[in-house]
């Protein structure tokens, strides 16, 4: 292959790697967007707040993969928590005060890390030993290789989840009519307390995945959150499948322009085509256009 | 005017108390930044507190006007005063340019574009060395001088300062009053009913959004002659964080919260010290606290407590004028028509193609069975929804394409089924939105306004109640002040949707008769209801629609015994036994 193809399929592959990463955390984010009706700002705290757990636990002994699974149950854990203290005093109110109490979330989980470990970010290991695959002249980096493939895999899981079972079903009717969903006998309050506590853990994963590419550290989640949430409205407000295509788009948008335009700016990349589809198409590659009932 | 006075007397007093006492620069400077930070805090008041719109990147309006003088100043020395102006300016359009592009948008998508916007100013100012000097920031910005005099002692600087702020205060605490700012917390509480009384939502939010702007980047050009340097950590995500913080931990609602909460949250630190590094995450928890605890903030709480004590001056009943709202009587042709008139959703044609004309001061009646489509031909009518196909004229006017609020400036008034007042306004100030609205014939001014509602309400036997909170009035009460909104308008045309829906007999009755009377002055009225009794007694025409076709229209009798319309209420068999 010529050596422009070569690099442009490198490219095309960091690019979706990283879109991976916005897309599981924007897996995270529909799901409470549909449950509640709220964007949780905190959302990237979770991917955050993954990445130290890993780093307690492997720093208090524990073997990789056991840390992996020892942080995803605390992230789990955690998920519980921040529904009980963030969403659900706040529940039968407008959206702006709930808005405004994840943003306050993410400030107190941000400077609580940080008193504890510190303003260092910490290096993290790899999932895999061996550091890259070459095929045909492209380097495949193996844990970009991992962040696909769990990807994938907690992809079609979700689908499993919400379309083929009962549970599912109860948890798609809780978010499209919460007072019909009671009246059924659906536990909206566990229903909502199980998508925090699975997008907490959606996060977590998403943290762990990519602390060995881009470091643990405090801010790791804001820039992830904004990208992953600019990847929800350019797929498709609230909408699964969109949310994954829009997070691989913005990865790869983002890695063609940092090689060819410029890398510092390669965040306002993203932000760009935010802007550009809020202009032209706000209602996202796959949203529909709905009007406001009188 | 006495009690402003003293007001004015004891602000100055405060400003001036630097020369009285001796006060060491480093509490100076923690005033300075009380003072500069409550003029943008200011602007999240109106347009958080006021217009209900979430704005996350007042510190890049801040960042404007602190950078343009910044590079003003010291790049291109140009005078402290053209750069303030400049300041002031690039943050205004940049607010105006940004509201207008996005504020089309609800909340969430609102959030994250401001957010997106703070994080590529962010950006420029740290990557763009050669023109913004990149993380190193501008030093030596010089103090300006007045009349001739430098302000480079603190305490002048700090006592200009205080002025202007004074000034913004009173501009911000007397916005709410006049009806842009009206307008403003009607969009707040309920957008669609504001936009339908008459309120041009987009225009009010990019007016709120560009005043917040404005006042930010007054505050930022204040700040950088302040502290003489500035670098880009002033002006990033968390700062804008931080203002929204202040503006509701004082109390979005009020000018005062504003500047009691940034006060507040510059003290708390140095109060705080023995916080240390926990300092920050303290904050974030006490975010969500006062969102759970104290929704309106501290001075939303005092104001709330105070507000008990204080009753409001009675409402002489015997001065309000009666209410006109006659409409002259023509000829009887048609005010309103519709030509083939359909709405599909999805595959759903909930109406399939209506053609209809009401005369000019009848009640006409539109009635069906539930899902019949008569709330989407109200929401069609009143421009909340775009017809898929036909034509709508208004007294002459092509209105198919207009936006709700251009509708009730032509005089077509309209309550909803399940009553959209604004909860938190007072009965009177909800009224005087209806009668703010374009073209309505009163005399200009906040008093033609209230006199107008208070006659509305007079009209409706509501008057006694103008000063109660509206979302305080019992269910039937709520019902009677929608209609005086409506009414406060002058409408030649009222849309009502089930207006009887939850009243019992008697207020049934009561609003028989006020239909009556409204008939009597000459104003058109289309309903829709489900209580036939009531609308044998008030309608001169009905049509009723089944399955979003029109079955059957004509004089109360005729139609009322139509087989067609039997069958539609009571199925085939029914009819079949009748």
């Amino acid at each position: 292959m010529s050596d422009f193809i070569v690099i442009n399929l490198q490219v095309l592959f960091s690019g979706l790697a990283l879109g991976a990463i916005y897309s599981l955390v924007a897996l995270g984010f529909v799901l409470i967007i549909r449950a509640t009706n709220v964007v949780n700002f905190a959302q990237g705290d979770f991917a955050m707040l993954g990445g130290f757990s890993m780093v307690a636990f492997l720093a208090a002994g524990a073997p990789y993969w056991l840390a992996i699974l020892l942080a995803l149950v605390a992230m789990g854990i955690f998920g519980l928590i921040f529904n009980l203290g963030v969403y659900y005093p706040l529940r039968h109110r407008s959206f702006l005060p709930v808005i405004i109490s994840t943003l306050g979330a993410s400030i107190f989980m941000q400077n609580t890390v940080l008193y504890f470990f510190g303003p260092q970010p910490r290096p993290m290991e790899k999932v895999f030993k061996t550091s890259a695959i070459e095929i045909g002249g492209v380097f495949m980096d193996t844990q970009y290789l991992t962040i696909l493939g769990v990807t994938a895999i907690a992809v079609g899981f979700q689908y499993f989840l919400f379309e083929r079972t009962l549970f599912g079903k109860k948890l798609q009717a809780t978010s499209q009519d919460k007072d019909m969903a009671r009246l059924v006998g659906i536990p909206v309050a566990t229903m909502i307390a199980f998508t925090f506590c699975y997008s907490a853990i959606l996060g977590g994963m998403a943290g762990i995945l990519v602390s060995p590419v881009l470091f643990v550290s405090i801010g790791m989640g804001s820039i992830i959150a904004l990208k992953a949430f600019s990847a929800t409205i350019i797929g498709g407000f609230g909408d699964v499948t969109g949310s994954i295509v829009g997070g691989l788009l913005l990865g790869v948008v983002e890695a063609f322009g940092a090689h060819y335009i410029s890398v510092p700016y390669k965040d306002a990349f993203a932000f760009l085509l935010l802007f550009i589809f809020l202009l032209l198409r706000p209602q996202g590659i796959f949203g529909e256009k709905i009007s406001e009932k009188a | 005017m006495k009690k402003i006075l003293t007001i004015l007397a004891i602000g100055l007093l405060i400003a001036l108390l630097p020369y009285f006492f001796k006060v060491s620069p480093y509490v100076l400077n923690i005033f300075m930044q009380a003072v500069t930070y409550s003029i943008a805090v200011l602007g999240m008041t109106v347009v958080l507190g006021y217009t209900g719109q979430i704005n996350l990147a007042q510190a890049t309006f801040f960042g404007l006007g602190a950078y343009a003088v910044g590079l003003g100043t010291v790049d291109a020395g140009l005078n402290f005063w053209i750069t303030l102006a400049l300041g002031i300016a690039v943050a205004t359009l940049s607010g105006f340019i940004l509201g207008l592009t996005t504020l089309r948008l609800k909340g969430h998508y609102l959030a994250m574009i401001t957010i997106s916007f703070q994080q590529i100013f962010d950006l420029i100012l740290n990557n763009w060395i050669d023109f913004t000097k990149g993380p190193d920031g501008i030093a030596g910005i010089a103090r300006p001088s007045l009349f001739g005099y430098t302000l480079n002692d603190d305490r002048a600087y700090l006592l200009m300062c205080a002025v202007v702020l004074y000034a913004v205060i009173y501009f911000v605490w007397k916005l709410p009053q006049t009806s842009t700012g009206r307008a403003m917390r009607a969009i707040r509480e309920n957008e669609l009913a504001a936009e339908v009384t008459g309120v041009n939502s987009l225009k009010v939010k990019v007016i709120a959004f560009t005043i917040s702007a404005a006042l930010a980047g007054l505050g930022g050009a204040l700040y950088a002659a302040g502290f003489a340097y500035i670098s880009p950590d002033n002006f990033n995500f968390a700062r804008s964080v931080e203002f929204l913080t202040m503006v509701l931990l004082g109390g979005a609602q009020s000018a005062f919260g504003g500047v009691l909460g940034t006060s507040l949250l510059i003290l708390l630190p140095e109060w705080l010290r023995f916080l240390k590094e926990v300092y920050l995450a303290a904050y974030g928890l006490a975010v969500i606290l006062i969102m759970v605890f104290l929704p309106t903030g501290i001075w939303g709480l005092i104001s709330s407590r105070v507000a008990k004590y204080r009753k409001p001056a009675p409402i002489d009943l015997e001065a309000i004028a009666p209410l006109d709202v006659t409409v002259p009587i023509t000829d009887p042709t048609p005010i309103l028509k519709l030509e083939n008139v359909q709405k599909h959703f999805g595959g759903v044609r909930a109406v399939d193609g209506i053609t209809l004309e009401v005369m000019r001061g009848t009640v006409h009646a539109l009635i069906g069975p539930n899902g019949s489509g008569k709330t989407t031909t109200l929401n069609i009518l009143s421009g909340i929804y775009k017809p898929t196909a036909g034509s709508m004229t208004f007294d002459g006017t092509d209105i198919t394409e207009m936006a709700p609020y251009e509708r009730a400036g032509l005089g077509m008034g309209r309550t909803f089924q399940n009553i959209r007042l604004f909860p938190a306004l007072s009965v009177v100030e909800n009224v005087m939105v209806g009668a703010q609205r374009e073209n309505n014939p009163i005399a200009p001014g906040q008093a033609a306004l209230r006199e107008r509602a208070l006659s509305a309400l007079k009209f409706v036997g509501m008057a006694q109640s103008a000063e109660v909170i509206v979302q305080n009035l019992p269910y039937g009460h709520q019902r009677l002040v929608e209609i005086a909104r409506a009414l406060a308008g002058h409408p030649k045309f009222l849309l009502l949707d089930e207006p009887a829906a939850g009243l019992n007999q008697t207020e049934k009755q009561e609003l028989v008769a006020l239909l009556k009377r409204l008939r009597g002055h000459g104003l058109t009225i289309f309903l829709i209801e489900h209580d036939i009794g009531l609308i044998e007694q008030v309608s001169d025409r009905i049509t009723c629609l089944n399955f979003g076709k029109q079955i059957a229209e004509g004089a109360p009798n005729d139609v009322l015994r139509h087989p067609d319309v039997i069958t539609a209420y009571l199925g085939e068999s029914a009819h079949g036994a009748a």
